[in-house]
């Protein structure tokens, strides 16, 4: 029941169906328990947290990530899944273990800089951050870079991503790590950048800890740095 | 106006016929003949009236079927219809190899690997490939040969049933071929009876049509061709009445007095076709090209082709026959950029005419002289962009019930992003896959290099012959046959 209820969790994030309103990958599936209504089955069985998480939800999407790898999905099928998994977790959250902050991975402040209103990339980033199990904090577009070390220190969080598309913004994602910096928090919060202009060689520059050079990337660099 | 001019024209020049059955059914349906002699042949100047041509066009069937192997595959045309097939064709003299090679750069001493591009004359073996090839690519609709065979062993009287044979042995889609010797033409509908499965079955299911370059621009009937068309009429198969006048030699260079002329002629071997069996089914052929001032060879990719063929497209449509036109013609002799905006152009702009069969569309360059199967790899994707661009429009009342929905639903998600139903359309193949021969390179176009590993995929998938006993009928009844191509010896 307990194996049957799991693998049934990772069918449905390859299917990408949040509950049982969605469509998935194949038609026809609209009607049928999704992800969120199957967490809710297998915690009403009294199915452990950490098997839920671990070998569903996590499973799910890391077999997301390899048919993205082999050409089979596509940036679509990624996006659909990770939300899955968003949903997922939302049931999750009152059942995880006492004491456990409930941030998996980690806590993740994810912004767009100062003066900069785009957000597709900075989107992109906080699903699949969302689904590969971190906890994101979304701050939004045009975020002053005290904001963010503010979020950064409310939030306590473990790293700060974030984003620009122009090259006239980009040099705000420096001001964020110089309030870091001021309010002493350097050194326990990581900072993630990407977007269009940035690069590895301008991450270095500002003191970035690192730079992803698309969406997959960012997320794997996430995991290094927090690992 | 221009089917006024047309008409014109085939009363007064009229045509000049060298073929004395054709001019007995013109004369016996209201037409003027007057004899006359050009160089060592006997010849007619004749006077087409109006009212013969609208005659004969009202006994056209609108709507024909080119059979094929696979009754899957089979191409249904409607004169009226939007639909538009994709096939292959001509008989190209060199067949085209890419090998890849590596260099060493003088400049920064960097190893590249370069496709290196050789010509070899056509022969039995690459047209039997190219039939193979042409069953593996997906826009490919219906196959014209599209190598000219010079083999040694192969002779004025065997050619044809050779090259029917390598063609309806490779590919199980509709086979539309022309007949090099009339006296061929027996043995050639034998073997495709044999496929079909008798004289009867071949009708409903002709796995092979025909075409006929009945006319010689200007306005000419030529002799053995028209023997070859009456006969096919009689037999009740499909049959193109192709005609290939080029603007500028043939024809005059100008839109209208082009379209004027290749109309008539069409319209010429249209009227001796149903003259010989009213009712045949009979496809409206225009192929005219535009010569090149420099040498007054063919040229292809220019707009007055595109204006010339949709022209002509529009008249078959107007006088409701099945049309066949031409797109893809590479003037470059080599794959490249060259070749790309010619045969993107014509692909593009012909199909607006809506055609119901587009020829010479894969791997032609040099004109029609070299056949590429990379090219043709490449031209089965810019065909798959041309079909997908001339879809039906998205633009319905229920898609604007559903973009209600949809937007609604976004505007109050999380982040507000149309992935979700990207991911549904991507799914049911309603968004474009995108360039599939891309490389990673960031000095080099890796195109071909690309198609050419794809190529070698299509090239090694599995034969479908045909069957055993088919091929024993036809090794046992086709003299000529060379025993080579039998797949089962």
């Amino acid at each position: 029941m307990s194996k049957e209820l799991i693998g049934k969790i990772v069918d449905n994030v390859l299917q990408g169906r949040r509950n049982k309103d969605d469509e998935g990958i194949e038609e026809g599936m609209a009607g049928e328990p999704g992800v969120a209504e199957l967490v809710q089955d297998a915690i009403d069985s009294g199915i452990d947290t950490d098997e839920i998480l671990l070998n569903g939800l996590s499973r799910g999407m890391e077999m997301v990530g390899q048919k993205y790898e082999t050409g089979e999905y596509f940036i679509p099928d990624m996006l659909t899944a990770a939300e899955a998994v968003e949903e997922g977790m939302k049931v999750m959250e009152p059942h995880l273990v006492k004491g456990e902050d409930g941030s998996g991975k980690g806590k993740v402040i994810m912004a767009t800089v100062e003066k900069d209103l785009h957000d597709i990339g900075k989107n992109l980033v906080s699903i699949m951050l969302k689904g590969a199990g971190f906890t994101v904090v979304d701050l939004g577009i045009d975020v002053p870079a005290a904001r963010i070390a503010e979020a950064a220190e409310e939030e306590k969080a473990n790293l700060v991503g974030l984003s620009a598309l122009l090259n006239t913004t980009m040099s705000n994602m420096g001001d964020v790590v110089k309030e870091l910096e001021k309010k002493g928090l350097r050194d326990k919060v990581k900072v993630l950048i990407g977007g269009a202009p940035t690069s590895e060689d301008f991450a270095q520059e500002i003191g970035a800890d690192s730079y992803g050079k698309d969406a997959f990337a960012a997320i794997r660099e996430a995991e290094k740095l927090l690992k | 106006m221009i089917d006024k001019t047309s008409l014109g024209l085939l009363e007064n020049p009229g045509i000049l016929c060298y073929h004395e059955e054709s001019v007995s059914l013109l004369e016996k349906a209201g037409a003027k003949a007057t004899a006359t002699r050009e160089g060592e042949h006997d010849a007619w100047w004749v006077s087409i009236p109006e009212k013969v041509v609208r005659q004969a066009l009202e006994t056209v069937p609108a709507k024909i079927t080119l059979g094929a192997r696979n009754p899957e595959n089979r191409v249904i045309l409607e004169a009226e219809g939007n639909r538009v097939h994709f096939g292959s064709g001509s008989e190209t003299n060199y067949w085209l190899e890419v090998k890849p090679e590596t260099f060493v750069s003088r400049e920064d001493g960097h190893e590249r690997i370069i496709p290196v591009m050789k010509r070899n004359r056509g022969n039995l073996d690459y047209l039997c490939r190219s039939a193979h090839l042409s069953e593996q690519l997906e826009n490919l609709d219906f196959f014209i040969r599209n190598v000219n065979v010079q083999d040694d062993d192969i002779t004025t009287e065997n050619k044809d049933v050779n090259v029917f044979f390598a063609a309806l042995n490779n590919i199980t889609k509709p086979v539309i071929s022309g007949v090099a010797d009339f006296d061929q033409l027996e043995k050639v509908v034998n073997m495709a009876e044999i496929i079909a499965g008798g004289r009867e079955e071949l009708i409903k299911n002709p796995v092979v049509s025909f075409i006929t370059s009945v006319v010689k621009s200007p306005l000419q009937i030529v002799a053995e061709t028209a023997e070859k068309l009456i006969a096919i009429a009689r037999l009740g198969l499909p049959v193109v009445i192709s005609t290939s006048p080029q603007g500028g030699s043939t024809a005059p260079i100008d839109e209208m007095g082009m379209v004027a002329q290749v109309n008539a002629e069409a319209l010429a071997g249209i009227t001796i076709n149903q003259l010989a069996n009213p009712g045949a089914p009979v496809i409206y052929g225009a192929v005219p090209v535009r010569a090149r001032m420099d040498d007054l060879h063919d040229m292809y990719g220019v707009p007055e082709f595109c204006h010339y063929n949709m022209d002509c497209a529009q008249m078959a449509r107007y006088y409701k026959v099945p049309c066949y036109s031409t797109a893809g013609v590479g003037d470059a002799r080599v794959p490249g950029i060259q070749a790309a905006v010619e045969k993107m152009y014509t692909y593009t702009a012909v199909p607006f005419a809506a055609p119901g069969l587009v020829h010479y569309a894969f791997g032609l360059l040099d004109k029609t002289q070299t056949f590429s199967p990379e090219q043709a790899v490449l031209d089965n994707h810019k065909i798959g962009m041309a079909k997908f661009l001339h879809r039906e429009s998205g633009v319905n009342e229920e898609a604007a019930e559903r973009t209600l929905k949809t937007v609604q639903e976004v505007m109050h998600s999380p982040y507000r992003m149309y992935a979700r139903h990207a991911r549904g359309m991507l799914r049911r193949g309603e968004i474009f896959g995108g360039f599939p021969f891309e490389g990673d390179s960031e000095d080099q176009d890796q195109t071909l290099l690309n198609v050419h590993e794809h190529l070698k995929e299509l090239e090694a998938r599995d034969k479908q012959y045909l069957p055993e006993e088919i091929c024993k009928k036809i090794f046992d009844t086709t003299p000529g046959l060379l025993p080579r191509l039998n797949p089962y010896k």
